[in-house]
């Protein structure tokens, strides 16, 4: 009788596994390239996501298809404040604390967000930017909540961290894609996680997750490795390095002056 | 050529911050002050994170003090033990800074604290600056010789654990020197300056010290005040740039020795008001950024808020 019934839950789960593909549109995709270097002389960097969608089978008629691809640098712990005039003086004088926020998010679609996804769809993936912040657990005032959202995104789209491109993915022929995706010079290092979903009546058929190794080198790295393994060390060649060039200076100035 | 700071985490233009350096360097030549006070708020104005520029400003205040002392000293105008004294309570006064910046950026009120700083002190020696240059350009233009004493007798004569400062010339006690010493490094710490702004003239008018020791020994204790400083911040916030230091302590070095050459031609008077107006016009900038109201009220700071 028991093995019966795990012979039976064995062939259902088997059937639909075996049915999935029939259904499938997958995902294939490449990007121009999976590590960033900031070398001493980095000016920004470009990502290029091309791809396509495989199927096996027609896609239903009438129904459009919607690509999006996001950009996600780390994220971490922040704090937005607001300024207010106190006793005359500009000050900050509010604050709202954000459990996650990535350091850098880029979001670019085939269309308008709100006909490619629907809400349920977002709360499930965080795909828009307010869904990709995480205020804190402690703060309930959701009208605060809202302004300071609405400020973080405001100041990081103005630095050019927040980018949102609706209609900056082009569908060819119901099949190929292609996005290209700036990133500015001011980045944070870490890895970075591309998404890319199509949908159709804001549902998500397929996703594929992939990563960017965004490091510095040479120098950069050097520099700041010392920096936060050796801080005594850093200081004392940053101390080094002013005396020796403060001495230099005279000394070099005091040889060519007749 | 633009350059990625490690430290700052921004790319700014190598050539932009030679050409700062530059012409601090050849300010502080002319004037013969550190540059701190210019050099801190230009970094923050071209965008480099407050932290990073107070801190990367005393490293570079460290070289542009070393090539001055070493021009006093070939002149005698280092009093090293009154330079010591000095010191003692500046690393008391730095040591209290680095506490008092650490805590108020965990109060997101830093920024606030340090232009407040600057609007302060910075208006204030200003005005008694040029008060003073226009006060004596009057009296040389009237003709009538200036009265002065050799010393003058105050409430400082009077205090306990007196020394003998033999090149100053002076037999007071240790108190005013340390406390003038801890002002100035905790000045430094906070707004990345090195403070002979402050320095020059409370030696001249609290401790009566001979004018021709006065820059030397500033500089002289300037030196081992924001190394201090320098290996404190790197130490307890990583906020040292030494990619930003070098490329502005290079600008600076050589506008300094050119600002110099400048400085010969002018009378002391001149000088004097010059440097007026221009800590003046610095501390009227900071002061309309805190009265004007900001295009963005908002900012983001990475880290936990209180």
């Amino acid at each position: 009788m028991r093995g019966a019934f795990l012979y039976l839950i064995f062939a259902v789960s088997l059937g639909l596994g075996l049915s999935q593909p029939t259904l499938a549109e997958e995902i294939v995709a490449q990007f121009n390239q999976t590590r960033v270097s900031i070398t001493t002389n980095f000016e920004g960097s470009q990502i290029v996501v091309y791809g396509a969608i495989k199927r096996d089978r027609p896609a239903p008629k009438n129904k459009k298809n919607h690509v999006i691809i996001t950009l996600e640098g780390p994220s971490s712990p922040i704090v937005v404040r607001r300024k207010d005039r106190v006793m005359g003086i500009w000050a900050n004088n509010a604050e709202l604390g954000f459990e996650q926020a990535p350091s850098f998010y880029a979001i670019m679609s085939t269309a308008p967000l709100a006909k490619v996804i629907d809400e349920a769809t977002d709360r499930l993936y965080h795909i828009t930017i307010p869904r990709a912040i995480r205020a804190s657990t402690q703060n309930r005032d959701s009208e605060q909540t809202t302004e300071f959202t609405d400020a973080l995104i405001r100041v990081r789209t103005s630095e050019g961290n927040y980018v949102q491109s609706e209609y900056g993915l082009r569908l060819l022929q119901d099949t190929l894609f292609q996005g290209k995706i700036d990133l500015p010079a001011n980045i944070t290092e870490g890895a970075y996680r591309v998404r890319i979903f199509i949908t159709r009546d804001g549902q998500v058929i397929d996703s594929q997750f992939r990563e960017i190794d965004v490091r510095r080198v040479g120098l950069e790295r050097w520099f700041f490795n010392l920096a936060h393994e050796q801080p005594l060390i850093y200081g004392i060649l940053a101390l080094f390095l002013a005396i020796f060039f403060g001495w230099g200076a005279s000394a070099l100035f005091r040889y060519i002056r007749p | 050529m633009q350059l990625f700071l490690p430290i700052a985490e921004v790319s700014v233009n190598a050539f932009l911050l030679l050409g700062i350096g530059g012409v601090v360097g050849f300010l502080s030549g002319m004037f013969g002050v550190g540059g701190g006070f210019l050099i801190t708020p230009l970094l923050f104005f071209i965008g480099i994170p407050p932290a990073v520029a107070v801190a990367t400003g005393a490293n570079q205040v460290v070289a542009s003090s070393v090539s001055g002392v070493l021009a006093q000293m070939r002149r005698r105008g280092v009093d090293f033990s009154m330079g010591l004294v000095l010191l003692l309570g500046g690393m008391m006064g730095s040591g209290l800074g680095i506490w008092v910046f650490a805590l108020m950026t965990a109060a997101g009120q830093i920024d606030l604290f340090v232009q407040l700083a600057y609007v302060l002190f910075l208006g204030l020696v200003g005005l008694l600056m040029l008060q003073e240059a226009v006060r004596t350009m009057l009296r040389n233009r009237g003709g009538k010789a200036p009265i002065r004493r050799s010393h003058v007798h105050t409430w400082v004569h009077r205090l306990p654990f007196k020394i003998k400062f033999r090149i100053s010339g002076l037999y007071i006690s240790v108190l005013p020197p340390l406390v003038i010493g801890a002002l100035v490094g905790f000045l430094s710490a906070v707004m990345g300056v090195g403070g002979g702004f402050i320095m020059v003239p409370a030696m001249i008018y609290l401790l009566g010290m001979p004018t021709k020791v006065v820059i030397g020994t500033s500089l002289f204790q300037i030196i081992f005040v924001t190394a201090f400083t320098t290996l404190m911040h790197a130490i307890s916030s990583q906020s040292v740039d030494i990619m930003l230091a070098v490329l502005l302590i290079l600008g600076g070095v050589i506008g300094a020795q050119f600002g110099a050459k400048v400085g010969l031609r002018l009378k002391a008077e001149q000088l004097r008001g010059l440097l007026a107006v221009l800590v003046l016009a610095v501390a009227i900038k900071i002061a309309l950024d805190l009265l004007l109201t900001p295009d963005e009220l908002y900012s983001v700071t990475k880290g936990i808020g209180l």
